[in-house]
């Protein structure tokens, strides 16, 4: 169960998983989450799910290393299995024609952008994508990007690749030179509440899609609890996309940070555990 | 469903019973005080997880059974939504045969050892007891007999596995692994199906398992009791949520062909007062998951979990008492429950509130929070709250609690458990929009068969009542059991 079939670096911290789970990769559509946990003393994370395979009963997850969950996932090889792996779940993205839409993946958060981005441009969709990092090898997927998009433009903090900017520069460009109906924005938290004043300004209507700090996953908990125009939303079982010119970013901002310095703990001792 | 009175005077009748009656008047019988449990010291429990009713000694519960009356028309069995039959498996304890009590248990219930330990004894069974009703004395401690009982047997290494009839070779589905779901595929398993039971998160039990504490309930017991049902046949598959992982119509091409909804109430509520969002602010659900299921306060797994040294916990009920006893057992010096109601109202067990107060739990009653705040971080720091009155009785029947102007003021809090209320989980009506559904977002089911309106679909516990206890989910679980096998053995016969 929930065998490792293959394992690329996309960089360093940067890692491509694809999985045995025949079940999930039928039922998947893009936008869908699955919840993760590796070895009994485990953590339950979520993790979108990039790519699926049906014929080959696989899905795809890139996971960035940040924590002892993601370090513990990402050590894993190829043969072994993830003890515990469940899903799909969340809401599936809404694919309809609209025009022409502008995707914008910062880091990792281009992982989980990818299925919509095919699902967009399978839909008829004229999508533009900006790809953005702090550097050339945080860029990842840009040939799979590229094959579903009209237009793929990378924006890089230190200019190493692509245009030197950040992925609002490259947004205010686009929006600049033409009309966009529809935006959709995966990324940190931090991008994605600058990516929505962006859109606001230019009022475009907005997706985010929304990775928070979850338990089951199944709305049981409630610690993914975000404000969304003045109301409390579960991103597990209400999201996990919102209209992000609703979305209060900087509560959420807050909310991630609520477990930093166990999570800094937890990390250094892990890799302690590594070492002796 | 109603125990036939013909069965249970037959029963009475039998040689072994009659006998027992014997050994004592019954005046003698009622001279006996009721059995007090022992318990681990206040001082010493919060302290560690360990469990705080220590049960009844072989002496004990004989000495307790015999106070039972063996009465000629048992009104205790009325109290008990799976209908056990309490005169014989407690004149067996008096007998001292206590392998054979067990055996009585388990005729109807699945979950004995669990249903001795959190069942509210006291409203149900013991509330209808003769000792009550009539002689206005204490009841017969029939809970603590229960759990002596299904003890005795586990630690005997003697457990018996309920018979099970040939093998049909019917698939029957059971969504969601807590009481309702484990009751139902027990009775199933009995009649002979092949019975699966799909559970969402990684570990069998449902609430049993995240949501009831170690010291109320050792997950090693609910671990026994699931073991049995394996060695009676039924099926386990984790990380598997249906409508998800795979659909109705999936699992109706793979041949299964009845499902059993016992989702549960996994919604927690929360207030939607200003400042309900920040860090350290939790559910009650998320709370004992953390700290439960999650194992989080044990510094060698991953999952994090804060508890501060000021806790307060918002309402009154079972949940709440667990979370506020969880948050004195991980280090907080203030543990306070905070109600907005009196303690006459409060909807906990007497025993548990008697156990928090032992724990130095504070009890602030008439009064409801409106507001919380926090540091530049975002770290709850203080919550306001109001003090209340009681009003006119509302709909619930309890006094409606009503602000007291003008009273408001600030208690210092690191640690804030929201403890109000749970909705149906909507994730398996949300997948089947054929499935008939309340408002609220529970399942419609007819009142007897517990049938929803896909006729091959039964459902019961909390997605069917909203939020109620782990025995009338039990009582749900046996009820639609029964009604599913007549159902599906005249759509054979038809």
């Amino acid at each position: 169960m929930n065998r490792i079939v293959e394992k690329e670096y996309f960089s360093e911290n940067v890692v491509r998983l694809e999985i045995e789970a025949p079940r999930i990769a039928k039922a998947r559509r893009a936008g869908h989450f699955v919840i993760v946990k590796v070895g009994e003393r485990g953590e339950r994370i979520p993790l979108t799910i990039a790519a699926a395979d049906a014929k080959r009963g696989t899905i795809t997850l890139v996971i960035q290393r940040v924590g002892v969950s993601s370090r513990r996932i990402t050590d894993l090889n190829v043969g072994d299995e993830l003890t515990d792996l469940v899903g799909p779940l969340g809401e599936a993205t809404h694919i309809e024609k609209v025009g022409t839409v502008l995707a914008c993946g910062g880091g990792v958060g281009v992982a989980p952008l990818l299925p919509i981005v095919e699902a967009l441009k399978k839909a008829g969709n004229k999508v533009i994508t900006i790809l953005a990092a702090r550097s050339k090898d945080l860029i990842i997927l840009e040939d799979q990007i590229a094959q579903y998009s009209d237009e793929v433009i990378v924006m890089t903090d230190d200019g190493s690749y692509g245009t030197k900017g950040l992925v609002t520069d490259g947004m205010k460009a686009v929006m600049n030179r033409e009309k966009v109906d529809q935006a959709v924005i995966i990324g940190p938290a931090i991008m994605m509440k600058f990516a929505a004043l962006t859109t606001k300004e230019y009022n475009v209507p907005t997706v985010a899609s929304l990775n928070t700090i979850m338990v089951d996953g199944t709305g049981m908990c409630g610690a993914c609890r975000i404000t969304v125009g003045g109301k409390t939303k579960f991103v597990c079982i209400d999201g996990p996309e919102f209209d992000a010119h609703q979305v209060d970013f900087d509560e959420m901002l807050l909310r991630l940070n609520g477990y930093k310095d166990i999570e800094k703990g937890a990390d250094q001792k892990y890799l302690n555990s590594k070492e002796e | 469903m109603a125990v036939s009175k013909a069965y249970l005077k037959e029963e009475r009748e039998q040689e072994w019973r009659v006998e027992v009656r014997k050994l004592l008047k019954n005046k003698e019988r009622t001279a006996l005080p009721r059995v007090k449990m022992g318990e681990v010291e206040a001082r010493e429990r919060i302290c560690s997880n360990i469990e705080v009713n220590k049960g009844l000694s072989a002496d004990e519960a004989v000495n307790e059974a015999r106070r039972c009356l063996d009465c000629p028309d048992p009104t205790c069995i009325s109290g008990c939504p799976v209908e056990i039959n309490i005169p014989k498996f407690i004149k067996r304890i008096e007998q001292g045969d206590f392998l054979k009590a067990a055996r009585v248990l388990k005729e109807t219930s699945t979950l004995p050892a669990v249903c001795g330990r959190v069942c509210p004894q006291e409203k149900q069974c013991e509330a209808k007891c003769f000792y009550q009703l009539k002689l206005k004395n204490e009841p017969v401690a029939i809970g603590y007999l229960e759990r002596f009982a299904a003890d005795y047997e586990r630690e005997s290494g003697q457990i018996s596995v309920p018979e099970v009839a040939p093998a049909n070779g019917i698939k029957i589905a059971v969504i969601g692994s807590g009481p309702a779901g484990l009751t139902f595929a027990g009775d199933m398993a009995k009649q002979g199906y092949d019975v699966t039971v799909f559970e969402a998160l990684h570990e069998i039990g449902g609430v049993l398992k995240y949501g009831i504490p170690e010291f109320r309930l050792p997950n090693s017991i609910v671990d026994v009791e699931i073991d049995n049902l394996k060695r009676m046949g039924v099926k386990f598959e984790n990380n598997f949520i249906v409508g998800r992982t795979a659909s109705i119509e999936d699992l109706k091409e793979e041949g299964f062909a009845g499902f059993f909804t016992g989702s549960g109430a996994g919604l927690p509520r929360f207030m939607n007062i200003p400042g309900e969002n920040y860090i350290g602010i939790l559910s009650s659900n998320e709370y004992l998951t953390r700290v439960n299921l999650m194992d989080a306060a044990n510094p060698d797994t991953d999952t994090p979990v804060i508890s501060g040294k000021q806790v307060a916990v918002i309402g009154g009920g079972n949940t709440a008492m667990d979370s506020v006893r969880t948050a004195r057992r991980l280090g907080a010096e203030r543990a306070m429950i905070i109600y907005r109601r009196s303690m006459e109202e409060m909807p906990a067990r007497v025993e548990e509130i008697k156990h928090a107060q032992e724990e130095g739990i504070e009890f602030l009653t008439l009064t409801n929070p409106v507001a919380y705040f926090a540091d530049e971080k975002g770290r709850v720091n203080k919550v306001r709250v109001q003090k209340m009155e009681l009003g006119e009785p509302d709909a619930s029947g309890r006094r409606r609690p009503m602000p007291v102007e003008g009273s408001e003021y600030d208690i210092d809090v690191d640690t804030v458990v929201v403890s109000v209320g749970v909705s149906p989980n909507p994730l398996i009506p949300s997948s089947l929009p054929q499935l008939e559904t309340t408002r609220w977002g529970t399942i419609v089911v007819d009142e007897d068969k517990l049938q929803t309106s896909i006729p091959e679909m039964f459902a019961g516990g909390d997605i069917v009542r909203g939020g109620a206890t782990v025995i009338l989910a039990m009582g749900d679980g046996r009820n639609a059991a029964a009604a599913m096998h007549k159902y599906l053995q005249d759509k054979r016969n038809a």
